[in-house]
C-alpha cells in the first residue's frame, strides 16, 4: 500500500491526535456541556440552564471546601517558595555534598501522595504518634491534629479571652496538618527550579555588586531577586495550580465521607470528587469543576499580568 | 526532611520486626497490585513512547497546512487540571465499556502532551539539510525518525521515561475512579484501601508504605541525576 506524502504528516499526528481528542478535548469541551443538564445516576434527563450554577450558589458545603481551599493554598505557597528559596542559596555553590543534599530534599518529591499521607497520618496519630510524644518533651499539651476541626487562629486567641467563629476561626488545625504535608512534599521541586534559576544568574552580576560594595542582604535583594524572577514567577503560578488541586491528601489522611473533622479539610477536588463518584451527580460536579477551571486560568492570567511589571527577563 | 522516612521505616520494624512485612505482604494481595502497577506503567511508557515520536516528528520536521494550529490545539489541553475533566472522561469511559479493565487505566494516559512539546523542541535542534539530504538518497521517512532523529535524541527520551514512570505510578485519582474490582487495584489504590482497613495497625501500616515506595526509591537512586536534571530542566522549558 502506498500513502499519499501529502497524507502521512497526518498519520504520524494520528495515534497521539485519536487519544487527545477522546480523553482530553471531548471531556473538557463535554464538562461544560454537561453542566447545564442534570446528569445523575438515572443517567441524562435534560437541559437545566443554569440551574446547577445557582445550586453551587447556595450550597453551603460547597462555600465551606472553597474557603478550605482558599486558606490551604494562601498558606502553602508562601511557604513553600520562602523556605525552597533559603535553602537554594545555601546550597548553591556547594559541589561537597551537593548529591547527597539533593537525596534528601528530592525525595518526598518523587514518593506517592498516598506512601506520604499513609505516613503523616501515623505521624500525627494523637495517642501514640511521634509528633506528640515530641510535643510531650517539651512539655507541650498533646495535640488532636487531624480530628481536630477548632480553626487555629481561635486556638490561638482563645486563651486571651478572644472568642472567634466561622471563617475568621481560621484554618482548622486538621487543615494545618494537610498544609505542613504538602509544603514538605513541594520543597524539593522548587528548590531545584531555584537552584536552577541561580546558575542562570551570571558570575559578573555578583562580581560588579561586590566591587561597588554592596552587602549580602542589598546584593540578594538588589541583584539576586530581580534577575532571579521568572523562575519566582514560574514556581508561583505551578504551586498555586498544583495545591488548589490536592486530592490524595484530603482523601487518605482525613478518608471518606468526612474530609475531615467537621467537613474543614473538604477542599474543592474532594468535594468535587464525592459529588461525582459517591452521589454520582455529574451535572452538578461538571458545574463545580467549570468553576474550578474558571478560577485557576483567572488566576493564572492575574499572576501574568502582575508579573508581567515586575519579571526582569 | 529524612525523619518521616526514618520514623517510617522505624516504626515498620517495631514489635515482630521483619514479620510485619510478611503480614502486611499477606493480609491483602500487594503481590496483585504490584503486577498491576508495573503493567500499567510499562505500557503507558511504551504507548507515550510511541505517539511522542511520531507526533513529534511531524510537528518539527515537516511542513503541511494546519500544522501549527493543531499543535496549539495539543498546547491547550496541557493548561487544563485533570480534576476538571474527571466526570465526563467516566461517561466517555462507561459508554466505550471501559469502566473496570485494564484499557480505561492505560489508553487515556498513552498520549502525554508534554512529552511531545519536549521532543518536538529537541528534534527541531536536527538541522533540515540533514534530514533533507536523507530523503534525496531514498531514506524513508519512518527510517530516519528511527535511525537518525530517536538516536541523536537520547536525555530527551530519558526525560520523558522518567516523568512519564513517575507519573503513572504514582498516580491515584484516575484509578480509584476507573476500576472498582480488587483484581485491577493498582498499588496506589491498593495501598489507600489498605489504610482504611488497618487504621489502627501502624506498624503494618509503615511496612506497606515501606515497600510501597520502594521501587521508586531505588529508581531514584539509581537515575538522580538524571532525575532532578529533568525536573530542572522541565521548570526552565516550561
Amino acid at each position: 500500500m502506498r500513502i499519499s506524502p501529502k497524507l502521512s504528516p497526518y498519520l504520524y499526528i494520528l495515534p497521539a491526535f485519536v487519544i487527545i481528542l477522546c480523553f482530553r478535548t471531548v471531556p473538557i469541551v463535554g464538562s461544560f456541556a454537561v453542566s447545564l443538564t442534570d446528569f445523575d445516576i438515572g443517567g441524562l434527563h435534560g437541559f437545566v440552564g443554569l440551574n446547577n450554577y445557582a445550586r453551587m450558589l447556595s450550597d453551603a458545603r460547597f462555600w465551606h471546601s472553597v474557603s478550605n481551599t482558599v486558606y490551604f493554598v494562601a498558606g502553602v505557597v508562601p511557604a513553600s517558595m520562602v523556605i525552597p528559596l533559603l535553602l537554594a542559596m545555601l546550597l548553591r555553590g556547594k559541589l561537597m555534598g551537593k548529591s547527597f543534599y539533593r537525596t534528601i530534599y528530592f525525595l518526598p518529591v518523587v514518593t506517592s501522595a498516598v506512601a506520604v499521607s499513609v505516613v503523616w497520618t501515623w505521624l500525627f496519630n494523637p495517642e501514640a504518634g511521634p509528633i506528640n510524644r515530641v510535643l510531650g518533651f517539651l512539655g507541650i499539651d498533646p495535640l488532636l491534629w487531624l480530628r481536630e476541626p477548632r480553626g487555629v487562629f481561635a486556638m490561638i486567641l482563645q486563651p486571651l479571652g478572644i472568642n472567634l467563629e466561622g471563617v475568621i476561626s481560621g484554618p482548622s488545625l486538621a487543615l494545618v496538618a494537610l498544609m505542613v504535608v504538602s509544603v514538605w512534599k513541594s520543597i524539593g521541586y522548587n528548590t531545584v527550579l531555584f537552584l536552577a534559576g541561580l546558575e542562570n544568574i551570571p558570575h559578573t552580576y555578583y562580581e560588579a555588586a561586590k566591587l561597588d560594595g554592596g552587602r549580602t542582604w542589598s546584593t540578594f535583594r538588589h541583584v539576586t531577586l530581580p534577575l532571579l524572577s521568572p523562575t519566582t514567577y514560574y514556581v508561583l503560578i505551578m504551586t498555586t495550580i498544583v495545591s488548589f488541586q490536592s486530592f490524595a491528601l484530603v482523601y487518605v489522611m482525613t478518608p471518606p465521607p468526612g474530609g475531615g473533622p467537621l467537613g474543614t479539610t473538604n477542599l474543592v477536588v474532594f468535594y468535587l470528587f464525592r459529588k461525582a463518584f459517591d452521589r454520582f451527580e455529574i451535572g452538578y460536579a461538571s458545574a463545580i469543576s467549570v468553576f474550578l477551571f474558571v478560577v485557576l486560568l483567572s488566576l493564572t492570567l492575574l499572576q501574568r499580568r502582575l508579573a508581567g511589571r515586575r519579571v526582569h527577563y | 526532611m529524612l525523619l518521616p522516612f526514618l520514623w517510617m521505616v522505624g516504626t515498620s520494624l517495631e514489635q515482630g520486626g521483619l514479620s510485619n512485612y510478611v503480614e502486611a505482604w499477606t493480609a491483602v494481595p500487594f503481590g496483585r497490585y504490584f503486577l498491576n502497577s508495573i503493567l500499567v506503567t510499562v505500557l503507558t511508557v511504551v504507548g507515550v513512547l510511541i505517539t511522542s515520536s511520531l507526533a513529534a516528528y511531524s510537528f518539527a520536521i515537516m511542513r503541511y497546512p494546519g500544522r501549527d494550529v493543531l499543535f496549539l490545539l495539543f498546547l491547550s489541553t496541557m493548561m487544563v487540571p485533570q480534576p476538571v475533566y474527571l466526570a465526563p472522561s467516566y461517561v466517555i469511559l462507561s459508554k466505550l465499556g471501559w469502566i473496570n479493565t485494564y484499557l480505561a487505566l492505560i489508553v487515556p494516559w498513552t498520549a502525554n502532551v508534554f512529552s511531545i512539546f519536549l521532543l518536538r523542541q529537541h528534534f527541531r535542534t536536527i538541522p533540515r539539510s540533514l534530514y533533507e539530504a536523507a530523503v534525496l538518497d531514498g531514506c524513508s521517512r519512518l527510517r530516519f525518525l528511527w535511525k537518525i532523529a530517536l538516536p541523536l535524541s537520547k536525555s530527551v527520551i530519558a526525560t520523558i521515561i522518567l516523568f512519564n514512570v513517575i507519573g503513572s505510578w504514582n498516580s491515584f485519582m484516575w484509578p480509584l475512579v476507573v476500576t472498582h474490582s480488587e483484581e485491577l487495584r493498582v498499588l496506589q489504590v491498593g495501598l489507600s484501601y489498605f489504610n482504611q482497613e488497618q487504621s489502627t495497625n501502624y506498624q503494618l501500616l509503615m511496612a506497606a508504605s515501606t515497600f510501597c515506595t520502594m521501587p521508586l526509591l531505588l529508581l531514584f537512586v539509581a537515575a538522580q541525576k538524571q532525575i532532578v536534571s529533568s525536573y530542572a530542566r522541565s521548570g526552565l522549558k516550561s
